[in-house]
């Protein structure tokens, strides 16, 4: 029982961290949304496993805010503001596909060496639980680095803060999981509105869609 | 006699042959009686070399000559692994000396290359044997001068002079390196004996020091990048015996000084050795199988392959130093096993690759692969004996090469047991460079083969190519038939290195001979096994069969026609797959990061008959970003030194004055 | 000695024949279900049995200019995929020449062959040939990392490379829930598809599209050395589905020493997992198109890194 308990915890952390490789990998802006959302169901999967182990049912609450913020609402309104603005549905990156997955191999690697070092002594669910959060968390800024567009760079942001909370959910005894997801969430849908329509309109004077076509078009 | 004698007397005769060859440079038959002689010193002295290795191997033997330093002599010492690599370079020289029979026939300048040809043999010899510093750098720069006017032989070819300035600089520099690491390990005492630096335990910052000294020195020599620039310009320069000496034997002699310093003279190895010579053997492995599938000169490819399978034995001595560090003496004995049969395979089948190069060259006059294809049809023999050596590196059974890899992969699966986090991670991926190294090596021997020898003939020149002499094919032969008894037979290959192994590290992998049914088996039989003579025979057996099968019970009716194509009427061979068009799609995937590989297509505007034109620009990273920086530096300080060369003679003395002076006070406040 | 040997002989003897014999099946198979997914007929099940008589009898067309290495290159691949196909447990693991090739070794095998088929497409000399080739060694540059990366993870697990012992360790409780086996499986899934030309990496069912590959490759090829190719293209697909099968859902696999009745039972699990494994391939190439070939690359970079991300994470797993 005690090994099941482990490798399920196991297998969800580790998806997580695949699931930030798939986001790498995307190419379309919905695609990217629905592979997020995905993150953030497989987040609320695995943080409503370690409440299970830990018998703490605080960490119920913050599995479900981060399904129905995460995996529902923020997507979804993703999702409106890209058709309403009517985005490139392509994300430019600044490094090709290939190099930024073999850069995120090696700070998985890194993140793995350097967590494991560090806590040789912890118990070995929060030990290897602190490496993956530190990966994902560490894919997600990758991800806001070589991404030019800004909605995946909100995503980006977004999925790092995943990681943040896969971190304060395996530490054991963590009061304020719940509110600090709370508080996280509510900021994250500000940034989400702000950058968005501030950065859009500190380059084109405006929200109009035609403008940004007609100026993509001559970019092309 | 003992075994040393016969073969100190061996290296003689070789400096003898060459004063001879000297002597007789006008003769006719100089050329045959120079590579006679070589073929049958260099033949004994492997036989000689053998017997060492698998009869009493253990025990080391010197002799003392009163050469060299007056205080120390010139110490000589045979041990394990002085023999495995006497019999490695000495069976590489005696196939090029029977190549040489033939090819020299065709030499237009013999007396550019006939005197130096027994030296260089000597020189590498030399090299092995030598057991003390002195000794040791001497024959090293012996065996870099020989080398170097080998490669200048055709000075007039406008690379070549190039080549051979690129070459003399970093032989230089390598042996600068290698002997600021003997001046490091023998100490304040100035002890230059090997015997004594191996009773030295030198501070860990100092044997760090002299490791890196050892990686560029050695590496230098070797090809590892970053220091493979001149390898690829000074390798095919050369005659192409010479070339197939210089890929195939010199740069085993550099693994050798790399062994002996790191795994004899310096003591217990730290484990983050291990981390930077894994590094570097795996980078050097991808980039150079990257730079060959790039090129499309034969002998070029080959020097670039040389420098992938050097990157693949230094990882396998990466992995034998990271196992020795933390006295896994098993595991570091599979890992050195595996390097140092590929030392043994890479001989082999780079001597044949750089034969049959040379019998293209012979045979056409051309290095161009864009002007070659359909060479099986004329030279079938050369033709056969090249696929054999094409599929042997490219790593695949039944061949040597893919034994030589299969242990890798096995010693690198034993990299659980490391305690050191950074290694457990860093292992795997190395593996995976290595496999796609290993990869892209098959797609650069496709191509070369595919291009050169398939297809139909490309200029008049190839198609109308004879097959080389007796000699040559002779040459080929042999080696091809040994590529595939090393990969059907690995197990006496292993055993042999058995001795060696237990000197360097302590312990051999268990003794292959007697396993039934002459597999190998690393370990345990259920973690891992191979067997290449059942292999072989399965594959055989069954391709005979189906043959059998179908041609008796089917049909064996077989109609000439006209190439299909997809009913294209295919007249000209300029039609067919070029050697940059059939790189062009690793090109894509690979050159664009690695090489700002460049694709420019040139339309003609419509109504005009002029042909489109596409340009490929690649670029060497490593040229631009370290040698150019480098010359400039160079250029810059020679320019402004250059003012040194008008001063007044009373400026002159003033200088000597002031140096002399200063260098007094750097006396004088001495401690 | 003899009589030891015996059981382990005649398990070996019936996996070559049950290989060989069952491929055209396989094949044939899922050319049905695709068929039918698509609301066809199709061709009968037995069809590519037939079409590989129908070849094997015909006279042989070769191109005037083509060498002793096209004509000898079928068989050779023939030969060698045969080899591989019979060393990987199908029914059962008793096979008495298993410990001859390991799981490297058997891809190794499977090198070779490719190595051959692409030389035998630059032979006569024809750009479609040489398009084949060149695009064939591209897409193993990265499927065969990818392989070793998953056998390192396999193999890691289990302590060994040997194919018998993995899939003998993989019916163990010591193996549990692991994200690498995931991963490795998934890996699995798209060399697997690269590898036998399958959609949406290659087409096996077109002949005039320029992005074609393994059948640029082949189409000079008529007759007998055609039947053989082709025969030889089904034993990879049988051999790729065993693999997957034998690892990953290994239960219903004699072990060694096994009566009469497990063997067969073995044989009938066998050949489920088989027309299961047949049958997602199917709904898998209707539902999916056809990638643009320099989209290839990204596929399987995305499988190799599957496979090296797999090998970082079994660190942080419970018992290595």
């Amino acid at each position: 029982m005690e090994g099941l308990v482990f490798d399920i915890a196991h297998l969800l952390a580790g998806s997580l961290v695949l699931v930030s490789f798939m986001m790498l990998y995307q190419d379309r802006l919905y695609s990217l949304l629905n592979v997020f959302a995905f993150h953030a169901v497989v987040l609320s999967l695995s943080v409503a496993w370690q409440a299970y182990i830990q018998d703490a049912p605080h960490l119920y609450v913050t599995a479900v805010i981060a399904l129905i913020f995460k995996a529902i609402i923020i997507p979804l309104s993703l999702h409106r503001i890209i058709a309403r603005l009517g985005i490139h549905r392509e994300i430019e990156t600044v490094v090709g596909v290939g190099p930024t997955m073999l850069a995120g191999m090696g700070l998985v690697a890194l993140s793995l060496v350097v967590m494991l070092r560090a806590t040789a002594e912890a118990d070995p669910l929060a030990r290897e639980d602190l490496a993956f959060a530190l990966s994902v968390l560490l894919l997600g800024l990758l991800m806001m680095v070589t991404r030019r567009n800004a909605v995946s760079q909100v995503v980006g942001f977004m999925s790092l803060e995943n990681g943040l909370i896969l971190a304060a959910a395996g530490a054991k005894g963590m009061p304020l999981v719940v509110e600090i997801s709370v508080a996280f969430s509510v900021l994250i849908a500000f940034i989400v509105i702000g950058i968005f329509l501030f950065r859009i309109r500190e380059r084109f004077d405006t929200v109009d869609v035609q403008t940004l076509d007609r100026f993509r078009g001559e970019k092309r | 006699m003992p075994t040393i004698n016969a073969l100190l007397f061996c290296v003689a005769a070789l400096l003898a042959t060459s004063m001879i060859a000297v002597a007789l440079i006008r003769w006719k038959g100089a050329t045959q009686l120079t590579y006679g002689a070589t073929l049958l010193l260099t033949a004994t002295a492997a036989a000689l070399a053998a017997g060492r290795l698998f009869g009493d191997a253990a025990t080391p033997l010197t002799v003392t000559l009163p050469l060299g330093l007056p205080w120390l002599g010139a110490l000589f010492r045979l041990d394990a692994l002085s023999a495995f690599f006497l019999l490695v370079i000495n069976l590489g020289a005696a196939a090029a000396s029977l190549y040489g029979l033939g090819y020299g026939r065709h030499e237009h300048a013999p007396h550019r290359v006939l005197p130096f040809f027994p030296a260089f043999l000597a020189g590498m010899n030399l090299v092995i044997l030598a057991d003390d510093a002195f000794c040791f750098l001497l024959s090293w720069e012996f065996m870099s001068l020989a080398s170097w006017a080998l490669v200048m032989a055709h000075h007039r070819i406008d690379d070549n002079a190039r080549a051979g300035y690129v070459y003399i600089i970093m032989a230089s520099f390598g042996t600068m390196a290698l002997l600021l690491a003997f001046g490091l390990l023998a100490g304040p005492d100035g002890d230059y004996a090997f015997a004594a630096m191996r009773e030295a335990a030198p501070a860990p910052w100092l044997a760090a020091l002299v490791l890196i000294l050892a990686l560029l020195g050695a590496g230098s020599k070797a090809g590892l990048v970053p220091l493979h620039a001149w390898l690829p310009l000074a390798h095919p320069a050369a005659p192409s015996h010479v070339s197939a000496l210089m890929s195939g034997v010199m740069t085993k002699v550099a693994i050798y000084g790399f062994i002996r310093i790191t795994f004899d003279l310096l003591g217990t190895p730290a484990w983050w050795w291990g981390v930077i010579v894994l590094i570097i053997g795996g980078v050097t492995a991808v980039l150079g199988v990257l730079y060959a599938l790039m090129q499309n000169d034969l002998k070029r490819i080959l020097a670039y392959s040389t420098i992938e399978n050097i990157g693949f034995i230094f990882v396998g001595l990466g992995l034998a130093l990271a196992f020795a560090a933390n006295n896994m003496a098993g595991a570091a004995a599979l890992a050195l096993t595996a390097a140092l049969f590929h030392v043994f395979n890479h001989t082999l089948f780079k001597s044949l690759l750089f034969f049959g190069a040379g019998a293209v060259l012979t045979a056409t006059g051309e290095r161009d692969m864009e002007k070659l294809g359909g060479l099986i049809h004329r030279m079938p023999m050369t033709a056969l004996f090249v696929l054999v050596g094409c599929v042997a590196i490219s790593a695949l059974p039944p061949f040597n090469g893919f034994v030589s890899e299969w242990l890798t992969l096995q010693a690198i699966l034993l990299s659980l047991g490391l305690p050191q986090w950074g290694l457990k991670i860093a292992v795997p991926a190395i593996g995976g460079l290595l496999a796609l190294a290993a990869t892209l090596a098959a797609a650069c021997f496709v191509r070369l083969y595919g291009i050169a020898f398939l297809g139909r003939p490309r200029s008049a020149v190839a198609a109308n190519a004879t097959d080389v002499d007796l000699w040559s094919r002779a040459s080929m032969g042999v080696f091809a038939a040994l590529c595939l008894v090393a990969g059907i037979l690995p197990g006496f290959v292993i055993d042999g290195l058995a001795p060696v192994t237990q000197y360097m590290v302590g312990a051999h992998m268990p003794a292959q001979a007697s396993v039934p049914w002459l597999s190998i088996v690393p370990i345990a039989e259920s973690r891992s096994s191979y067997n290449g003579i059942l292999v072989f025979i399965f594959i055989t057996f069954s391709a005979l069969l189906a043959v059998a099968v179908i041609h008796r019970l089917a049909s064996r009716a077989v109609r000439r026609a006209p190439a299909w194509d997809c009913g294209f009427p295919d007249a000209s061979p300029a039609l067919q797959y070029t050697a940059s068009g059939f790189g062009q799609p690793l090109r894509r995937v690979f050159g664009a990061m690695i090489f700002h590989a460049r694709e420019e297509v040139e339309m003609p505007p419509p109504g005009d008959t002029s042909p489109a034109r596409l340009q490929v620009s690649l670029r060497d990273v490593i040229w631009d970003a370290l040698y150019a920086p480098l010359a400039n530096l160079v250029l810059f300080l020679a320019g402004h030194l250059n003012r040194l060369q008008f001063l007044t003679i009373r400026r002159y003395l003033g200088l000597v004055f002031f140096s002399l002076v200063s260098l007094l006070v750097v006396l004088a406040l001495w401690p | 000695m003899i009589s030891a040997l015996l059981p382990g002989l005649l398990i070996q003897g019936a996996q070559m024949l049950v290989v060989l014999l069952l491929s055209p099946l396989l094949t044939g198979f899922v050319r049905k279900v695709k068929a039918r997914l698509l609301r066809r007929q199709g061709p009968p099940l037995l069809q590519h049995y037939r079409d590989l008589l129908r070849l094997l009898r015909k006279e042989a067309v070769v191109a005037e200019n083509a060498s002793w290495l096209f004509r000898a290159t079928p068989y050779m691949i023939f030969a060698a995929t045969w080899v591989a196909a019979a060393l990987v447990p199908t029914f059962a693991t008793g096979l008495l020449f298993s410990w001859s090739a390991d799981l490297i070794a058997i891809i190794a095998l499977l090198g070779s062959a490719r190595f051959f088929l692409a030389l035998a497409g630059m032979d006569v000399g024809t750009s479609f040939g040489g398009i084949g080739s060149s695009r064939e060694v591209m897409i193993a540059s990265l499927a065969e990392p990818a392989m070793i990366m998953i056998v390192f993870i396999l193999a890691l697990i289990a302590g060994s490379t040997q194919l018998s012992t993995v899939a003998a360790f993989m019916q163990t409780p010591a193996v549990g829930l692991r994200v690498s086996l995931g991963m490795a499986l998934f890996a699995l899934l798209m060399v697997a598809i690269a590898e036998n030309a399958r959609i949406p990496v290659d087409n096996p069912a077109t002949h005039l599209e320029l992005t074609m590959v393994h059948e640029a490759m082949v189409l000079e090829y008529s007759g007998r050395h055609l039947a053989v190719l082709e025969l030889a293209a089904s034993l990879k697909l049988l051999l790729y589905l065993s693999l997957i099968a034998c690892v990953f859902v290994p239960w219903g696999l004699a072990p060694a020493g096994a009566g009469w009745a497990t063997h067969i039972l073995g044989g009938a699990a066998y050949v489920g997992k088989l027309f299961f494994g047949g049958f997602m391939l199917a709904v898998f190439e209707t539902s999916i198109a056809k990638m643009r070939v320099f989209r290839v690359p990204d596929f399987l970079g995305a499988g190799l890194m599957l496979g090296l991300l797999g090998t970082l994470l079994l660190f942080v797993s419970r018992s290595l």
